[in-house]
Protein backbone atom coordinates (compact mmCIF):
# COMPACT_ATOMS: atom_id res chain seq x y z
CA UNK A 1 0.00 0.00 0.00
CA UNK A 2 2.68 2.46 1.04
CA UNK A 3 4.72 1.69 -2.06
CA UNK A 4 1.70 2.47 -4.22
CA UNK A 5 1.36 5.86 -2.53
CA UNK A 6 5.09 6.59 -2.89
CA UNK A 7 5.00 5.48 -6.49
CA UNK A 8 2.05 7.75 -7.26
CA UNK A 9 3.77 10.61 -5.49
CA UNK A 10 6.85 10.14 -7.70
CA UNK A 11 4.71 10.11 -10.82
CA UNK A 12 3.09 13.38 -9.74
CA UNK A 13 6.49 14.96 -9.01
CA UNK A 14 7.90 13.85 -12.36
CA UNK A 15 4.87 15.06 -14.28
CA UNK A 16 4.95 18.42 -12.53
CA UNK A 17 8.65 18.92 -13.32
CA UNK A 18 7.92 18.13 -16.93
CA UNK A 19 4.93 20.48 -17.02
CA UNK A 20 6.67 23.34 -15.26
CA UNK A 21 3.41 25.24 -14.67
CA UNK A 22 0.66 25.16 -12.05
CA UNK A 23 -1.88 22.36 -12.40
CA UNK A 24 -5.45 22.79 -11.19
CA UNK A 25 -7.56 19.69 -10.56
CA UNK A 26 -11.19 19.92 -9.49
CA UNK A 27 -13.11 17.23 -7.63
CA UNK A 28 -16.87 17.31 -8.11
CA UNK A 29 -18.00 15.14 -5.24
CA UNK A 30 -18.56 16.08 -1.62
CA UNK A 31 -17.33 12.72 -0.39
CA UNK A 32 -14.07 13.24 -2.30
CA UNK A 33 -13.74 16.68 -0.71
CA UNK A 34 -13.95 15.17 2.77
CA UNK A 35 -11.78 12.16 1.84
CA UNK A 36 -9.04 14.40 0.41
CA UNK A 37 -8.91 16.57 3.50
CA UNK A 38 -9.03 13.62 5.87
CA UNK A 39 -6.21 11.80 4.12
CA UNK A 40 -3.83 14.76 4.27
CA UNK A 41 -3.07 14.33 0.56
CA UNK A 42 -2.77 18.07 0.04
CA UNK A 43 0.28 18.21 2.24
CA UNK A 44 2.26 15.72 0.15
CA UNK A 45 1.50 17.26 -3.25
CA UNK A 46 3.96 19.58 -4.96
CA UNK A 47 3.12 23.25 -4.49
CA UNK A 48 2.28 23.53 -8.17
CA UNK A 49 -0.73 21.19 -7.83
CA UNK A 50 -3.85 23.01 -6.75
CA UNK A 51 -6.89 20.99 -5.72
CA UNK A 52 -10.25 22.70 -6.03
CA UNK A 53 -13.61 21.53 -4.71
CA UNK A 54 -16.35 22.04 -7.26
CA UNK A 55 -20.13 21.86 -7.22
CA UNK A 56 -20.19 18.38 -5.69
CA UNK A 57 -22.38 18.79 -2.65
CA UNK A 58 -26.08 18.53 -3.54
CA UNK A 59 -27.30 20.70 -0.70
CA UNK A 60 -24.71 23.38 -1.51
CA UNK A 61 -25.56 23.69 -5.21
CA UNK A 62 -29.28 24.04 -4.49
CA UNK A 63 -30.27 27.57 -5.43
CA UNK A 64 -31.65 29.97 -2.86
CA UNK A 65 -34.89 30.20 -4.88
CA UNK A 66 -35.50 26.49 -4.27
CA UNK A 67 -34.74 26.91 -0.55
CA UNK A 68 -37.25 29.80 -0.45
CA UNK A 69 -39.87 27.61 -2.15
CA UNK A 70 -39.32 24.94 0.50
CA UNK A 71 -39.58 27.52 3.27
CA UNK A 72 -42.81 28.87 1.77
CA UNK A 73 -44.31 25.41 2.24
CA UNK A 74 -43.61 25.57 5.97
CA UNK A 75 -46.30 28.25 6.21
CA UNK A 76 -49.01 25.78 5.26
CA UNK A 77 -50.71 23.61 7.83
CA UNK A 78 -51.86 21.02 5.30
CA UNK A 79 -48.31 19.93 4.42
CA UNK A 80 -45.88 17.51 5.87
CA UNK A 81 -42.36 18.12 4.62
CA UNK A 82 -40.08 15.11 4.27
CA UNK A 83 -36.43 15.95 3.76
CA UNK A 84 -32.95 14.49 3.89
CA UNK A 85 -31.23 15.71 7.05
CA UNK A 86 -28.70 17.95 5.34
CA UNK A 87 -31.35 20.34 4.05
CA UNK A 88 -32.88 21.15 7.36
CA UNK A 89 -30.37 23.76 8.51
CA UNK A 90 -29.77 25.58 5.23
CA UNK A 91 -30.59 29.20 5.99
CA UNK A 92 -33.11 31.20 3.97
CA UNK A 93 -33.91 34.88 4.36
CA UNK A 94 -36.08 34.37 7.43
CA UNK A 95 -34.71 31.17 8.90
CA UNK A 96 -34.19 27.51 8.06
CA UNK A 97 -36.51 24.53 7.78
CA UNK A 98 -35.57 23.74 11.33
CA UNK A 99 -36.54 27.12 12.75
CA UNK A 100 -39.46 27.88 10.43
CA UNK A 101 -41.31 24.64 10.91
CA UNK A 102 -44.11 26.50 12.62
CA UNK A 103 -47.19 25.22 10.90
CA UNK A 104 -45.97 22.46 8.66
CA UNK A 105 -44.61 19.32 10.09
CA UNK A 106 -40.98 18.69 9.01
CA UNK A 107 -39.59 15.15 9.17
CA UNK A 108 -36.11 13.93 8.37
CA UNK A 109 -36.13 10.82 6.19
CA UNK A 110 -33.32 8.58 5.00
CA UNK A 111 -35.03 7.53 1.80
CA UNK A 112 -37.74 8.55 -0.66
CA UNK A 113 -39.48 5.34 0.38
CA UNK A 114 -39.82 6.68 3.93
CA UNK A 115 -41.43 9.82 2.52
CA UNK A 116 -43.93 7.75 0.55
CA UNK A 117 -44.71 5.73 3.67
CA UNK A 118 -45.35 8.98 5.57
CA UNK A 119 -47.94 9.88 2.93
CA UNK A 120 -49.67 6.53 3.39
CA UNK A 121 -49.62 6.94 7.18
CA UNK A 122 -50.91 10.53 7.10
CA UNK A 123 -53.82 10.61 4.66
CA UNK A 124 -55.02 13.98 6.01
CA UNK A 125 -51.83 15.77 4.92
CA UNK A 126 -49.94 16.26 1.71
CA UNK A 127 -46.41 14.93 2.03
CA UNK A 128 -43.90 16.97 0.06
CA UNK A 129 -40.60 15.20 -0.47
CA UNK A 130 -37.68 17.61 -0.81
CA UNK A 131 -36.00 15.80 -3.67
CA UNK A 132 -32.43 17.05 -3.95
CA UNK A 133 -29.30 15.22 -5.00
CA UNK A 134 -27.35 14.29 -8.10
CA UNK A 135 -27.66 11.33 -10.44
CA UNK A 136 -26.91 9.01 -7.53
CA UNK A 137 -30.04 10.04 -5.65
CA UNK A 138 -32.53 10.74 -8.45
CA UNK A 139 -33.27 7.03 -9.15
CA UNK A 140 -34.54 6.56 -5.58
CA UNK A 141 -36.95 9.47 -6.07
CA UNK A 142 -38.04 8.07 -9.43
CA UNK A 143 -38.92 4.72 -7.82
CA UNK A 144 -41.02 6.45 -5.14
CA UNK A 145 -42.90 8.53 -7.74
CA UNK A 146 -43.62 5.45 -9.83
CA UNK A 147 -44.87 3.60 -6.78
CA UNK A 148 -47.04 6.55 -5.76
CA UNK A 149 -48.54 6.53 -9.25
CA UNK A 150 -49.05 2.77 -9.24
CA UNK A 151 -50.69 2.81 -5.82
CA UNK A 152 -52.57 6.11 -6.31
CA UNK A 153 -50.99 7.77 -3.29
CA UNK A 154 -52.33 11.18 -4.30
CA UNK A 155 -51.28 12.97 -1.10
CA UNK A 156 -47.62 12.46 -2.05
CA UNK A 157 -45.63 14.88 -4.18
CA UNK A 158 -42.03 15.91 -4.72
CA UNK A 159 -40.26 19.24 -5.11
CA UNK A 160 -37.64 18.17 -7.60
CA UNK A 161 -34.31 19.91 -7.34
CA UNK A 162 -32.34 16.96 -8.68
CA UNK A 163 -29.23 18.12 -10.50
CA UNK A 164 -27.02 16.67 -13.21
CA UNK A 165 -23.26 16.87 -12.82
CA UNK A 166 -22.09 16.91 -16.43
CA UNK A 167 -23.97 20.09 -17.45
CA UNK A 168 -22.36 21.80 -14.43
CA UNK A 169 -18.89 20.66 -15.53
CA UNK A 170 -19.63 22.02 -18.98
CA UNK A 171 -20.79 25.35 -17.54
CA UNK A 172 -17.56 25.68 -15.54
CA UNK A 173 -15.39 24.95 -18.56
CA UNK A 174 -17.43 27.19 -20.82
CA UNK A 175 -16.16 30.32 -19.15
CA UNK A 176 -16.98 30.28 -15.44
CA UNK A 177 -13.64 28.83 -14.41
CA UNK A 178 -11.12 28.20 -17.14
CA UNK A 179 -8.32 27.47 -14.68
CA UNK A 180 -9.54 23.87 -14.37
CA UNK A 181 -7.06 21.52 -16.08
CA UNK A 182 -8.74 18.24 -15.18
CA UNK A 183 -11.52 16.61 -13.20
CA UNK A 184 -11.42 13.97 -10.52
CA UNK A 185 -14.86 12.61 -11.40
CA UNK A 186 -17.45 11.67 -8.79
CA UNK A 187 -17.42 7.98 -7.90
CA UNK A 188 -21.00 7.42 -6.85
CA UNK A 189 -22.51 9.51 -9.65
CA UNK A 190 -20.46 7.32 -12.00
CA UNK A 191 -21.97 4.19 -10.47
CA UNK A 192 -25.28 5.32 -11.98
CA UNK A 193 -24.31 7.13 -15.22
CA UNK A 194 -21.20 5.03 -15.97
CA UNK A 195 -17.73 6.48 -16.45
CA UNK A 196 -18.32 6.57 -20.20
CA UNK A 197 -20.63 9.55 -19.66
CA UNK A 198 -17.65 11.82 -18.99
CA UNK A 199 -16.32 11.10 -22.49
CA UNK A 200 -18.01 14.24 -23.82
CA UNK A 201 -15.95 16.43 -21.45
CA UNK A 202 -12.72 14.75 -22.56
CA UNK A 203 -13.58 14.97 -26.26
CA UNK A 204 -15.01 18.44 -26.34
CA UNK A 205 -12.92 20.29 -23.76
CA UNK A 206 -9.72 18.23 -23.91
CA UNK A 207 -9.59 17.81 -20.13
CA UNK A 208 -8.59 14.54 -18.43
CA UNK A 209 -11.48 12.96 -16.54
CA UNK A 210 -10.52 10.26 -14.07
CA UNK A 211 -12.99 8.44 -11.83
CA UNK A 212 -11.41 7.50 -8.54
CA UNK A 213 -12.45 5.79 -5.31
CA UNK A 214 -12.37 7.30 -1.86
CA UNK A 215 -9.38 5.61 -0.22
CA UNK A 216 -6.24 7.77 0.05
CA UNK A 217 -4.34 5.44 -2.27
CA UNK A 218 -7.13 5.50 -4.84
CA UNK A 219 -7.29 9.27 -4.73
CA UNK A 220 -3.56 9.80 -5.11
CA UNK A 221 -3.40 7.26 -7.93
CA UNK A 222 -6.20 9.14 -9.69
CA UNK A 223 -4.29 12.40 -9.26
CA UNK A 224 -1.12 10.73 -10.58
CA UNK A 225 -3.03 9.50 -13.62
CA UNK A 226 -4.31 13.04 -14.25
CA UNK A 227 -0.83 14.60 -13.91
CA UNK A 228 0.68 11.94 -16.16
CA UNK A 229 -1.96 12.65 -18.82
CA UNK A 230 -1.40 16.40 -18.60
CA UNK A 231 2.39 16.00 -18.90
CA UNK A 232 2.17 13.62 -21.84
CA UNK A 233 -0.55 15.66 -23.55
CA UNK A 234 -2.58 12.49 -24.00
CA UNK A 235 -5.89 13.42 -22.52
CA UNK A 236 -8.09 10.44 -21.71
CA UNK A 237 -11.14 9.16 -19.94
CA UNK A 238 -10.24 6.66 -17.27
CA UNK A 239 -11.79 4.89 -14.30
CA UNK A 240 -9.55 3.49 -11.63
CA UNK A 241 -12.52 2.70 -9.42
CA UNK A 242 -13.29 -0.47 -11.31
CA UNK A 243 -14.46 -2.42 -8.28
CA UNK A 244 -17.68 -0.40 -8.31
CA UNK A 245 -17.94 1.68 -11.49
CA UNK A 246 -18.58 0.31 -14.97
CA UNK A 247 -18.46 2.10 -18.28
CA UNK A 248 -22.21 1.95 -18.82
CA UNK A 249 -23.29 2.36 -15.19
CA UNK A 250 -26.55 1.13 -13.72
CA UNK A 251 -28.87 0.86 -16.71
CA UNK A 252 -31.90 -0.13 -14.61
CA UNK A 253 -31.51 3.14 -12.69
CA UNK A 254 -30.98 5.16 -15.88
CA UNK A 255 -34.14 3.67 -17.39
CA UNK A 256 -36.38 4.52 -14.48
CA UNK A 257 -34.97 8.07 -14.22
CA UNK A 258 -35.58 8.62 -17.94
CA UNK A 259 -39.12 7.32 -17.59
CA UNK A 260 -40.05 9.61 -14.70
CA UNK A 261 -37.92 12.72 -15.30
CA UNK A 262 -36.76 14.95 -18.12
CA UNK A 263 -33.83 17.37 -17.98
CA UNK A 264 -34.85 21.03 -17.99
CA UNK A 265 -32.94 24.29 -17.54
CA UNK A 266 -32.30 24.86 -13.86
CA UNK A 267 -30.76 27.29 -11.41
CA UNK A 268 -27.65 26.46 -9.40
CA UNK A 269 -26.15 28.38 -6.54
CA UNK A 270 -23.17 30.27 -7.92
CA UNK A 271 -23.39 28.76 -11.39
CA UNK A 272 -26.68 30.37 -12.36
CA UNK A 273 -28.96 28.97 -15.02
CA UNK A 274 -27.57 25.88 -16.73
CA UNK A 275 -29.31 24.32 -19.74
CA UNK A 276 -30.74 20.81 -19.27
CA UNK A 277 -29.22 20.48 -15.80
CA UNK A 278 -32.19 19.83 -13.52
CA UNK A 279 -34.66 16.96 -13.48
CA UNK A 280 -38.36 17.79 -13.72
CA UNK A 281 -41.22 15.30 -13.69
CA UNK A 282 -42.49 14.24 -17.09
CA UNK A 283 -46.05 15.09 -18.13
CA UNK A 284 -47.29 11.65 -17.13
CA UNK A 285 -46.15 12.15 -13.51
CA UNK A 286 -46.81 15.89 -13.30
CA UNK A 287 -49.57 15.43 -10.74
CA UNK A 288 -46.84 14.58 -8.23
CA UNK A 289 -45.05 17.88 -8.88
CA UNK A 290 -45.13 20.08 -5.76
CA UNK A 291 -44.20 23.18 -7.80
CA UNK A 292 -47.45 22.77 -9.76
CA UNK A 293 -49.60 21.61 -6.89
CA UNK A 294 -48.75 24.61 -4.72
CA UNK A 295 -48.15 27.18 -7.45
CA UNK A 296 -44.50 27.59 -6.49
CA UNK A 297 -42.01 29.03 -8.92
CA UNK A 298 -38.59 27.59 -9.57
CA UNK A 299 -36.84 30.89 -9.99
CA UNK A 300 -33.45 32.21 -8.98
CA UNK A 301 -33.29 33.33 -5.38
CA UNK A 302 -31.54 36.19 -3.67
CA UNK A 303 -29.01 35.66 -0.94
CA UNK A 304 -27.82 38.82 0.72
CA UNK A 305 -26.14 37.29 3.73
CA UNK A 306 -22.68 38.02 2.35
CA UNK A 307 -22.06 34.29 1.92
CA UNK A 308 -19.69 33.49 -0.96
CA UNK A 309 -20.71 29.84 -1.40
CA UNK A 310 -21.36 30.54 -5.07
CA UNK A 311 -17.72 31.39 -5.68
CA UNK A 312 -16.57 28.52 -3.48
CA UNK A 313 -18.66 26.10 -5.56
CA UNK A 314 -17.11 27.34 -8.81
CA UNK A 315 -13.62 26.97 -7.36
CA UNK A 316 -13.05 30.72 -7.68
CA UNK A 317 -12.15 31.21 -4.02
CA UNK A 318 -11.12 28.98 -1.13
CA UNK A 319 -13.37 29.28 1.94
CA UNK A 320 -10.87 31.26 4.06
CA UNK A 321 -11.15 34.04 1.46
CA UNK A 322 -14.72 34.59 2.66
CA UNK A 323 -14.58 37.13 5.50
CA UNK A 324 -17.33 35.30 7.36
CA UNK A 325 -15.40 31.99 7.40
CA UNK A 326 -14.71 30.73 10.93
CA UNK A 327 -15.83 34.08 12.33
CA UNK A 328 -19.58 34.59 11.94
CA UNK A 329 -19.89 31.38 9.91
CA UNK A 330 -19.11 28.10 11.67
CA UNK A 331 -20.71 24.64 11.62
CA UNK A 332 -22.66 25.64 14.75
CA UNK A 333 -23.89 28.87 13.14
CA UNK A 334 -23.73 28.33 9.41
CA UNK A 335 -24.43 31.32 7.18
CA UNK A 336 -24.36 29.35 3.94
CA UNK A 337 -25.00 25.78 2.80
CA UNK A 338 -21.31 25.01 2.22
CA UNK A 339 -20.90 25.24 5.98
CA UNK A 340 -24.11 23.35 6.80
CA UNK A 341 -23.46 20.16 4.92
CA UNK A 342 -20.81 17.79 6.20
CA UNK A 343 -19.79 17.40 2.55
CA UNK A 344 -19.62 21.14 2.05
CA UNK A 345 -16.30 22.70 1.14
CA UNK A 346 -16.45 25.31 3.91
CA UNK A 347 -17.26 22.66 6.52
CA UNK A 348 -14.35 20.51 5.31
CA UNK A 349 -11.96 23.47 5.47
CA UNK A 350 -13.27 24.34 8.91
CA UNK A 351 -12.76 20.83 10.22
CA UNK A 352 -9.55 19.78 8.50
CA UNK A 353 -8.06 22.55 6.51
CA UNK A 354 -7.44 25.62 8.56
CA UNK A 355 -3.79 24.92 8.98
CA UNK A 356 -3.33 24.27 5.24
CA UNK B 1 -25.95 12.87 1.60
CA UNK B 2 -24.23 11.55 -1.48
CA UNK B 3 -22.75 8.84 0.67
CA UNK B 4 -23.20 5.30 -0.43
CA UNK B 5 -22.50 2.53 2.06
CA UNK B 6 -21.47 -1.01 1.18
CA UNK B 7 -23.65 -3.52 2.97
CA UNK B 8 -24.30 -7.24 2.75
CA UNK B 9 -27.76 -8.52 1.85
CA UNK B 10 -28.82 -10.74 4.75
CA UNK B 11 -32.50 -11.07 3.88
CA UNK B 12 -34.19 -10.72 0.52
CA UNK B 13 -37.83 -10.98 -0.45
CA UNK B 14 -38.78 -9.72 -3.92
CA UNK B 15 -37.10 -6.26 -3.99
CA UNK B 16 -37.13 -5.78 -0.22
CA UNK B 17 -33.84 -6.52 1.49
CA UNK B 18 -32.33 -6.27 4.92
CA UNK B 19 -28.67 -5.33 4.70
CA UNK B 20 -25.82 -5.33 7.18
CA UNK B 21 -23.06 -2.74 7.29
CA UNK B 22 -20.51 -3.15 10.05
CA UNK B 23 -23.12 -4.82 12.26
CA UNK B 24 -25.80 -2.21 11.61
CA UNK B 25 -28.87 -3.67 9.95
CA UNK B 26 -31.31 -1.65 7.93
CA UNK B 27 -33.84 -1.96 5.13
CA UNK B 28 -32.90 -1.38 1.53
CA UNK B 29 -34.61 -2.04 -1.79
CA UNK B 30 -33.08 -3.80 -4.74
CA UNK B 31 -35.46 -2.27 -7.32
CA UNK B 32 -32.52 -0.59 -9.06
CA UNK B 33 -30.31 -3.68 -8.90
CA UNK B 34 -32.52 -6.60 -9.89
CA UNK B 35 -29.52 -8.92 -10.23
CA UNK B 36 -28.68 -8.65 -6.50
CA UNK B 37 -28.80 -11.92 -4.56
CA UNK B 38 -28.75 -12.96 -0.92
CA UNK B 39 -25.19 -12.67 0.43
CA UNK B 40 -24.05 -10.07 -2.13
CA UNK B 41 -22.29 -6.95 -0.93
CA UNK B 42 -24.01 -3.95 -2.49
CA UNK B 43 -23.56 -0.20 -2.41
CA UNK B 44 -26.60 1.33 -0.70
CA UNK B 45 -27.57 4.94 -1.25
CA UNK B 46 -30.75 6.64 0.05
CA UNK B 47 -32.31 3.28 0.84
CA UNK B 48 -31.55 1.63 -2.50
CA UNK B 49 -28.87 -0.82 -3.63
CA UNK B 50 -27.20 0.81 -6.63
CA UNK B 51 -24.33 -1.53 -7.50
CA UNK B 52 -22.47 -4.69 -6.55
CA UNK B 53 -19.21 -4.15 -4.67
CA UNK B 54 -16.32 -6.53 -4.10
CA UNK B 55 -15.44 -7.46 -0.52
CA UNK B 56 -12.05 -5.78 -0.57
CA UNK B 57 -13.53 -2.45 -1.71
CA UNK B 58 -16.33 -2.75 0.84
CA UNK B 59 -13.87 -3.13 3.71
CA UNK B 60 -11.96 0.00 2.69
CA UNK B 61 -15.14 2.02 2.38
CA UNK B 62 -16.41 0.84 5.79
CA UNK B 63 -13.28 2.31 7.34
CA UNK B 64 -13.74 5.63 5.55
CA UNK B 65 -17.41 5.69 6.41
CA UNK B 66 -16.69 5.18 10.09
CA UNK B 67 -14.62 8.35 10.02
CA UNK B 68 -17.10 10.42 8.04
CA UNK B 69 -19.87 9.26 10.32
CA UNK B 70 -17.97 10.43 13.35
CA UNK B 71 -17.58 13.78 11.54
CA UNK B 72 -21.31 13.87 10.93
CA UNK B 73 -22.03 13.21 14.58
CA UNK B 74 -20.50 16.53 15.53
CA UNK B 75 -23.26 18.93 16.58
CA UNK B 76 -23.35 20.64 13.18
CA UNK B 77 -24.99 17.73 11.47
CA UNK B 78 -28.30 15.96 11.40
CA UNK B 79 -28.00 12.63 9.74
CA UNK B 80 -29.00 12.43 6.11
S1 LIG C 1 -17.67 30.45 5.04
FE1 LIG C 1 -19.88 30.50 5.36
S2 LIG C 1 -20.55 32.45 4.57
FE2 LIG C 1 -18.50 32.08 3.73
S3 LIG C 1 -18.84 31.07 1.79
FE3 LIG C 1 -18.63 29.44 3.30
S4 LIG C 1 -20.72 28.99 3.96
FE4 LIG C 1 -20.78 30.97 2.89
Amino acid sequence: MLDRIVNAQHQIDDACKQLDRPVTIMEVCGTHTVAIFRSGIRSILPASVKLLSGPGCPVCVTDQGYIDAVLELTQRDDCLIATYGDMIRVPGRHGSLETLASKADVRVVLSSEDALQLAKDNPGKTVVFIAVGFETTAPATAVAVKEAAGQDVENFCILSGHKLVIPAMRALLSGMNDRIDAFLCPGHVSVIIGFGAFGEIVDEFRRPCVVGGFEPVQIIEALAEICRQLASGQVQLKSIYSAVVTEKGNTAAQTIVAEVFEPVDGYWRGLGKIPASTLALRERYRRFDAFERFGLADQPGQDDSGCRCGEVLCGLIDPPQCVLFARQCTPQHPIGPCMVSSEGTCAAWFKYGRRD
Amino acid sequence: MCLAIPARIVELEADKAVVDAMGNRFKAKTTLLPQARLGDVVLVHAGFAISLVDEEEAKKTWELFAEIESFEKTPNKLSG
